[in-house]
């Protein structure tokens, strides 16, 4: 049996100057890149593959599969971009990463370039986030400082650049092919796919697109080798991740821990909801990903547990509230948030979340009447699945299950002719208040 | 007229030489003009059109598109305090609104000292340190109404602020700078990680919590097909 928690990643979040080449390497940091690159290509993607690991970004895809797509019979140079944009509503484990690791992160992207036979990588970071972008600067100029990038690395012959770039604010960006388009200094809207970045992404070279998660995972993987990575988790989801608990719980924060583990488990780790309250609903992996309310306590949090309740384990990014949280105002917010950020590139997305935020207010402020809610399903139906890109089936999600599991709060908006809740009493100074 | 100085030029040349294409350098070149312009000039457009070959309709469809990219002059601390769902509900619409009224401005505005521009901003990658705000970009986590107007009020007297896991606050055009690409060298302030980021690290350690051994060297992961052997003992 594998312990509850399982620190890899977050490991050296507690030593002194983490973030620095000395401290990473005084625990045998850059020991998995001498590895590698004493190894084939071919071999290191075999690894990733036969490890079970699947994207952290969330959708899941096997990582090391996504590799061997990559043509190695196509002349063009070949790229590696790593997703660090990092703004689905919720998600909060990638930028801890990279403030406190960033080394195991650019250790990551060197083999991983390696394995695909890129010489230029990208490591395409939300601009919000100025500190973060400090720590990864520097970790890739000590990283050349100490030979482990630049030309001929360690004697190997193989030579990498590796490029920090900063976004400007945009969460559409995360969306691996509007990400392409920002990189490549355009606005960035979702490019249509086939083909895919594996074939023509960025400059129409082929082009590997991960998140940081995943390719800081990768170090260990080749270090421990893939059966060790294989050893945690479950059956079709392996290895461990970093699960982020938000809200309404008295301790919220980051566990590493093997895939599967329940919400059960974790809350209790969290020391339990905040003091005198219940839980009421939850995202399992960020807004896009369809609520769970107490009935799911118990479900494995890897990618099949959570899609066998009808939503998506995503990234991870538990987002706990509790009674005193109005599920119809926390859903009018995340709509409003999916109108900001559609890229208007479709009609159906752009237009679709404008109204989708009309009819809601509405409803919050108790002045629609219940066939609205029919009205926003259906409108749910013309906007989700029918879209250029994963954006609008997020905005959808929160709606269409907030709907499934609370329609009586919704239709207690009407008969009470506004919200019911006080919306004092969620916030966490309520809390302290009430304590005192 | 905000010219585009001989220095700001070259280094907008400096950062599209980086990439394999250059046009990939228009984001961070934009920051570099809101750093030295505090904010999207007209002719910071046309220096990037200039030097990307590219019309400055294409260059001003870019900044349009970012919310990163202001049209009007920022002040000297850009004040975000997030109010998508999580944040909004553990306190940050309060926060927002408190702030509006002590400040005295609207969303987006900038208070006539120059000083403080205050924006709601979605979901910042803080969420376990709900209420969040930044400034400058800087994380300043579990806000309250009252440490939040404490926070502007400093701010604006010009007393020293720290972010909470991080440097000391810069101005915002001293920080556009380093998101293109010019590192500040405050790399090496404030810790690796927060409180709440070290919650499950905290119990690992009392608990001998750990991920398995590693297997050791000749197990690694040169040899992917004895796999299932390997397993059996784990
Ligand atoms: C609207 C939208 C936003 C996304 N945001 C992110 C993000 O911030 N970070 C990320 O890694 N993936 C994000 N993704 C997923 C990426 O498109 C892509 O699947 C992922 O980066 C692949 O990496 P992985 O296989 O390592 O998970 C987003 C997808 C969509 C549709
Ligand atoms: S679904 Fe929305 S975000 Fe995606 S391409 Fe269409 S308009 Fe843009």
């Amino acid at each position: 049996m594998t312990d509850t928690l399982t620190p890899v990643l977050t490991d050296s979040w507690d030593t002194e100057r983490a973030w620095t080449l000395p401290a990473y390497e005084s625990r045998g940091g850059y020991g998995a890149l001498r590895k590698a690159l004493g190894m084939e290509p071919g071999a290191i993607v075999e690894a990733v593959k036969e490890s079970g690991l699947r994207g952290r970004g969330g959708a899941g895809f096997p990582t090391g599969m996504k590799w061997s797509f990559i043509p190695q019979d196509n002349p063009k140079p070949k790229y590696l971009v790593v997703n660090a944009d990092e703004s689905e509503p919720g998600t909060c484990k990638d930028i801890p990463l990279m403030m406190a690791n960033p080394h195991v992160l650019v250790e990551g992207v060197i083999i991983s370039s390696f394995a695909i036979r890129a010489n230029k990588a990208f490591i395409y970071i939300r601009g919000e986030v100025l500190h973060v972008i400090r720590r990864v600067q520097a970790a890739v100029a000590e990283a050349y400082a100490a030979g482990h990038l630049g030309q001929d690395i360690h004697g190997s012959g193989y030579d990498l650049d590796v490029i920090v770039h900063a976004g400007a604010g945009a969460y559409i960006c995360g969306e691996e092919t509007a990400l392409l388009e920002g990189l490549e200094g355009r606005r960035g809207q979702p490019r249509l796919r086939p083909p895919f970045p594996a074939v023509a992404g960025l400059y129409a070279s082929p082009t590997v697109i991960n998140n940081v998660e995943s390719i800081a995972s990768v170090p260990s993987i080749i270090e421990h080798g893939h059966e060790w990575f294989a050893s945690m988790g479950t059956e079709k989801s392996k290895g461990y991740g970093i699960f982020s608990l938000s809200g309404h719980v008295a301790n919220p924060g980051q566990f590493e821990a093997p895939l599967g583990i329940t919400l059960r488990e974790l809350i209790d780790l969290a020391g339990g909801i905040r003091d005198g309250h219940q839980l009421k609903f939850w995202t399992p992996g960020g807004s896009s990903t369809p609520l769970l309310t107490d009935e799911h306590l118990d479900v494995p949090l890897d990618f099949e547990g959570v899609a066998g309740v009808g939503s998506m384990l995503g990234t991870r990014a538990l987002q706990i509230f509790d009674e005193t949280t109005c599920v119809v105002r926390a859903t009018l917010r995340w709509t409003e948030f999916y109108k900001h950020e559609s890229c208007g590139k479709c009609t159906p997305c752009r237009e679709g979340t404008w109204w989708l935020v009309q009819v809601l207010s509405r409803l919050e402020q108790g002045v629609g009447s219940e066939s609205d809610l029919d009205l926003l399903l259906d409108q749910c139906d013309n906007i989700a699945g029918r879209s250029f890109c994963a954006l609008a089936d997020g905005a959808a999600a929160p709606i269409q299950s907030s709907i499934k599991f609370f329609r009586d709060e919704y239709i207690a908006h009407l008969t009470h002719g506004g919200c019911p809740f006080d919306p004092a009493a969620s916030t966490l100074f309520a809390t302290s208040g009430a304590l005192a | 007229m905000t010219q585009v100085d001989d220095k700001t030029y070259a280094e907008l040349e400096q950062i599209a030489a980086r990439y394999p294409e250059p046009r990939s350098g228009l984001l961070p070149m934009l920051h570099l003009v809101q750093s030295a312009h505090g904010r999207i000039t007209p002719e910071g457009i046309e220096a990037c059109a200039d030097i990307l070959g590219i019309s400055a309709a294409d260059v001003s469809g870019v900044a349009t598109f970012y919310t990163m990219y202001k049209r009007r002059p920022v002040g000297d601390y850009h004040v975000g305090v997030c109010t998508n769902t999580l944040c909004a509900v553990m306190g940050g619409d309060a926060i927002f609104s408190r702030l509006k009224d002590h400040l005295d401005v609207g969303n987006d505005e900038t208070t006539p000292d120059g000083k403080i521009t205050l924006e709601h901003i979605e979901c910042n990658a803080a969420c376990d340190y709900a209420p969040v705000m930044m400034v400058n970009w800087e994380f300043m986590d579990n806000q309250t109404p009252e440490s939040a107007t404490q926070l502007v009020d400093d701010l604006r007297s010009g007393n020293e602020v720290r972010s909470t896991r991080g440097p000391r606050i810069v101005t915002w055009r001293q920080a556009e700078r380093v998101l293109a690409g010019y590192p500040d060298g405050l790399v090496d302030e404030g810790p690796a990680a927060g409180p709440a980021s070290l919650v499950g690290l905290r119990l690992a350690r009392e608990n001998d919590w750990k991920a398995p051994d590693s297997p050791g060297l000749e197990t690694g992961a040169g040899a992917p097909s004895s796999t299932s052997e390997a397993e059996e003992g784990k």
